[in-house]
């Protein structure tokens, strides 16, 4: 995982399909994932994500990185289930949250985060009626990426300034010079936009 | 919503019905969901001795909420939520990526902009920011609401009862949401009395020029 986000750079098929058409197929294999009747078509299901994962040229390491966390989950849930109702059902039950998580994972691995931005920006266009501007939506969601660092460095401001005149002081001792500062930092980040003929 | 109170930011009168959002709304907007998400990379603040670990992702709704008022908090939190799914890995414990929205606790991030907006929604409501109003807000917004939806859907996804799903959020994960609703107030009420003009959203006369 690289510190941009979760994409897997590559050049399998997988990563070349459109990143409209990956979301469909996606929100349609997960609505299917939930109708799966038994613990074979499940384990089946999940056969055909982990070739999939191989066909997009995942290395293990990054796909197990990717499951873990679920797996974590579905152990505990399959455990759970198991005395409750029974091992077909803690079987099924699990799977699909491995099965669901794990194939979302994969279409976040081969697909590049500025191409589902584009997604989420024409995905605005019909919005257009009830006032969403798709533009402007793409200009929050990159200043959003863009203020993640600049806030996480006020985070560490305010930790030194802190540090440095002694205060120990709790939660609300830190975060209230962090919100000052990074409502100072929001009010220029808007001047600087209307300066820019933003709300022209 | 009461158009002349509601959000009565500087210079947007043609805000509350809808329209376009003024550049200082979208800045807002941005640099909440990028605090959001800094919450979460901090690491975990250690409750009880270190007995309790608390991320502080969810104070960042809280407050989204309660600073930025109902609608700019909704959209904080919705526009963290999209960044979170292009494979941004923002969620604490450096998660992200669609599967987030696939598992158990999808219902919870959804409720996350709903839970900003009722808390919004209820400080909007009062005359100016008292802490009954604040921990009222928090913890029917950050917290009732959120719950109203992560609790069904993960008892769906982990195929449970909603009681049992109802116990598990009630043991994992109230006592520090609860902590969090506190933190939340007061910390707005320190915010709203250090900032009583320039950037203080959701107060009358706010105005900056």
């Amino acid at each position: 995982m690289s510190a941009l986000g979760v994409y897997l750079p590559g050049d399998s098929p997988l990563h070349r399909a459109p990143a409209g058409a990956k979301l469909l197929g996606l929100t349609l294999a997960e609505a299917g994932a939930v109708l799966l009747p038994g613990p074979w078509s499940v384990g089946a299901a999940l056969a055909v994500v982990a070739g999939l994962y191989a066909f997009a040229r995942v290395p293990f390491r990054v796909a197990w990185a990717q499951t873990r966390p679920i797996l974590l989950i579905a152990l505990l849930v399959g455990g759970f289930q198991m005395f409750g109702a029974g091992v077909d059902r803690a079987l099924v039950v699990a799977g699909q949250l491995v099965l669901s998580v794990s194939l979302a994972g994969l279409v976040t691995l081969t697909t590049r985060s500025a191409d589902l931005l584009d997604v989420i920006e024409r995905g605005c266009r019909p919005l257009r009626f009830v006032g969403v501007d798709g533009a402007r939506v793409a200009l929050v969601l990159a200043l959003a990426i863009r203020a993640v660092p600049v806030v996480a460095a006020l985070t560490q401001e305010v930790r030194e300034a802190q540090r440095a005149r002694g205060v120990t002081g709790g939660l609300t001792a830190f975060a209230v010079p962090l919100l000052v500062r990074t409502l100072r930092y929001a009010d220029n980040l808007g001047e600087a936009l209307a300066a820019r003929g933003v709300d022209d | 919503m009461r158009p002349d109170q509601s959000d009565n930011h500087a210079d947007s009168p043609q805000t509350p019905s809808g329209r376009r959002l003024p550049a200082r709304d979208l800045a807002l907007i941005a640099v909440f969901a990028g605090l959001i998400a800094a919450l979460g990379l901090a690491p975990p603040v250690y409750l009880f001795g270190g007995s309790v670990p608390i991320t502080l992702q969810t104070l960042g709704v809280m407050l989204a909420g309660s600073v930025l008022g109902a609608r700019r908090g909704f959209l904080a939190c919705l526009v963290f939520l999209a960044l979170v799914a292009i494979g941004l890995p923002l969620l604490s414990g450096g998660r992200g990526g669609l599967g987030v929205f696939a598992g158990p606790s999808a219902g919870y991030l959804v409720g996350w902009p709903l839970g900003a907006f009722v808390t919004g929604w209820i400080v909007e409501r009062s005359r100016r920011y008292s802490i009954p109003v604040g921990l009222l807000a928090n913890v029917v917004g950050g917290v009732l609401v959120v719950y109203a939806l992560g609790i069904p859907v993960q008892s769906w996804r982990i195929s449970t009862s909603t009681f049992v799903g109802t116990l598990i959020a009630a043991a994992v994960y109230l006592p520090g949401d609860l902590t969090k609703a506190v933190v939340s107030t007061l910390v707005t009420r320190g915010v709203r009395r250090a900032l009583p003009t320039p950037a203080g959203p959701g107060r009358t006369g706010s105005d900056r020029t």
